[in-house]
């Protein structure tokens, strides 16, 4: 085997003369460049993004800022752009915007938890396999849907216990982006707690203590940094979710903070405005970058705080 | 305190009987979203199987409800995911292998990795008011299928970074040292070795990503994709001369969610209906695509030993 491998490179190997080879190196090696440059680019248009997304919110927000005072924006309690007595207070928006996301937080944070304590801490491998994907099939689900379930289906169920209820209602849209951001909270809280070393649950069993004893006041201390950032993803994406709002909760703006009442969030009003047909430029088009931009604030607001309790609750072993 | 056996063994007893209220607990939990899923399914079923025959398939959108389909909103997501598919992919594979192979640990890669994650949690919608100012106004494309394709492929591109890094990763470097060692330059590697050895991996997050974007509407909503399309843009493929046209790229369009949340918003229970169907029709083809990935990872998974 050796001896024929050996020919081999030997026959390859005579004669071609250096020059044109030293050649074909320095080709080699620009080529190299060329395609290091070529990815490097690629992977710098994340930055780029990232910078075209600032420049544009801020650039039209900055022309809205022209026509709108900042002290209206931020203390007015009507947001009616669309009507001839126009008010540009941002306060109903940002209350339908804290309000749908606290009803989705009130349900996906429990569920959340428990499905990811169950899923880390109780459930055999079986399960685990059968449910996991099973999440991941939910949270594929286009948002236009849940805002047809949220609408149809458990505004109805909702207005069974409750004949009070409007046909469209923050309470309806806000659980179902409730459910919808479950097997988000749920699968990073429960990466979390598996990170957890085992030797620290063998430690507690070994003191006697029960497998949800040891879930509850062992694994889930230890792995606080983790949940901290599955529930700031949960409050992102509540945050964030415009379809079944835009759907479900109704699109006056309506400065309540009561689950009960249609309102409107920030997504919920740009989709709305988008939907007409808006002039470039005109104060309508630039009011939408403006609430936009309050959006990537709030988003970023959320992330900044969930980092700093990561930090001051991130325990290494 | 001095605790004898028995008093032990009681309160161990007592606290085992919590564990098995917590397992009811816990299961109850994980059959919410279960749950959900098939209520919605059934929901969309029964509202919907009605309206879903050919014509549906075959109609443009109507002012009356039993005549309308979704032929265009078809045809629009089809074109627009061909569009995101064609940048983000080259795009996504190609930052990915950038900051597995060749970046060097320094600051530049480091803001360009928070920018990636950064990116993964900016809400769509926002994707959708970047491409209103960038593309729609200031590069000129207008509210066209170029533009939407564009969107989304911005949209999906952390994830096929993602997807891509974590596959790459995977390769042992092992791999790498063989290709070096038979004087494989750094691209000839990549592009033997590593890249071809991460397929599975990327094929994944590539369906992922689409999945997400095909059931997008906000940002192509934001953009200004139209609700009421009843014409097909021009086809991308002809019969004469020169065959490819590229005309569809700046047409106008509609996308599935787009139609089935016209629909929805709609008062009359027969739009409803058409809501519905076109409902089922969005929601069986992202569970087959997002299905498709999560066999598709447990396949390589079990077959891919080092």
């Amino acid at each position: 085997m050796s001896s024929v491998s050996s020919q081999v490179i030997t026959a390859e190997a005579t004669p071609e003369p250096q020059a044109n080879r030293f050649e074909r190196r320095a080709w080699r090696h620009w080529g190299e460049r060329l395609i290091e440059a070529v990815l490097f680019l690629a992977a710098f248009s994340a930055v780029a993004v990232t910078v075209a997304i600032v420049a544009i919110l801020v650039t039209e927000s900055l022309a809205f800022f022209e026509h709108v005072p900042l002290s209206e924006f931020l203390t007015d309690t009507q947001w009616t752009i669309m009507f001839a007595d126009k008010h540009y207070g941002v306060l109903p928006l940002l209350a339908g915007t804290l309000t749908t996301t606290g009803v989705a937080l009130s349900l996906a944070v429990p569920v959340g938890t428990v499905s990811a304590i169950y899923l880390s801490e109780f459930a055999g491998h079986r399960t685990r396999e059968i449910v996991k994907p099973t999440l991941e099939l939910l949270a594929g689900i286009p948002t236009v849907v849940f805002g047809y379930f949220a609408l149809l289906m458990v505004t109805p169920a909702l207005q069974y216990f409750m004949p009070d209820l409007p046909g469209f209602n923050m309470l309806g849209a806000g659980l179902v982006m409730g459910v919808m951001i479950i097997p988000y909270v749920s699968s990073v809280a429960e990466d979390a707690m598996r990170a957890v070393p085992m030797h620290m649950r063998e430690g507690s069993y070994a003191m006697g203590a029960t497998r949800l004893q040891t879930a509850i006041k062992v694994v889930m201390p230890a792995a606080t940094s983790g949940i901290v950032a599955a529930y700031i993803l949960g409050i992102s994406r509540a945050i964030g979710e415009t379809m079944v709002v835009a759907v479900a909760a109704g699109q006056q703006p309506n400065f309540t903070f009561d689950p009960r009442e249609s309102g409107a969030t920030i997504t919920a009003f740009i989709v709305q405005v988008a939907l007409g047909d808006l002039p470039h430029g005109s104060l309508e088009y630039q009011s939408i970058f403006a609430v936009g931009l309050v959006l990537v604030l709030m988003t970023l607001f959320f992330n900044v705080v969930g980092h700093l309790v990561r930090k001051r609750f991130r325990e290494a072993y | 305190m001095a605790y004898d056996a028995q008093t032990v063994r009681r309160l161990v007893a007592r606290g085992k009987h919590w564990d098995k209220v917590f397992v009811i607990i816990g299961l109850l939990s994980l059959m919410v979203g279960v749950l959900t899923l098939a209520v919605l399914l059934a929901g969309l079923i029964h509202d919907g199987a009605g309206r879903l025959n050919l014509d549906f398939f075959s109609n443009f959108p109507s002012r009356r409800a039993e005549r309308a389909g979704i032929l265009s909103a078809l045809v629009g997501s089809s074109l627009v995911m061909l569009v995101t598919a064609l940048a983000a992919i080259p795009l996504g594979i190609a930052a990915g292998v950038y900051l597995e192979e060749y970046a060097r640990k320094n600051w530049l890669t480091e803001i360009i990795e928070i920018n990636v994650t950064n990116l993964a949690g900016v809400p769509s919608i926002i994707y959708g008011l970047l491409a209103l100012g960038l593309f729609v106004y200031a590069f000129d494309f207008g509210q066209s299928i170029l533009s939407a394709g564009l969107t989304l492929a911005l949209l999906i591109l952390p994830v096929i970074i993602v997807a891509t890094r974590e596959a790459i990763r995977a390769i042992p470097g092992t791999i790498r040292e063989g290709a070096y060692a038979l004087g494989a330059t750094r691209w000839q590697t990549v592009r033997d070795h590593v890249v071809p050895y991460s397929t599975g991996g990327i094929l994944t997050g590539v369906i992922i990503g689409l999945a997400r974007a095909i059931g997008e509407t906000a940002p192509v909503i934001t953009i200004g994709a139209l609700t009421f399309i009843a014409f097909l843009p021009e086809a991308p493929v002809g019969g004469e001369f020169p065959f490819i046209s590229f005309e569809w790229l700046s047409s106008p369009f509609t996308v599935m969610p787009i139609q089935m949340f016209n629909w929805l918003s709609r008062p009359q229970a027969a739009f409803q209906e058409n809501a519905a169907a076109a409902g089922m029709v969005l929601v069986v083809l992202t569970l087959l695509m997002n299905a498709l990935a999560i066999w598709l990872r447990l396949r390589y998974r079990k077959r891919i030993k080092w």
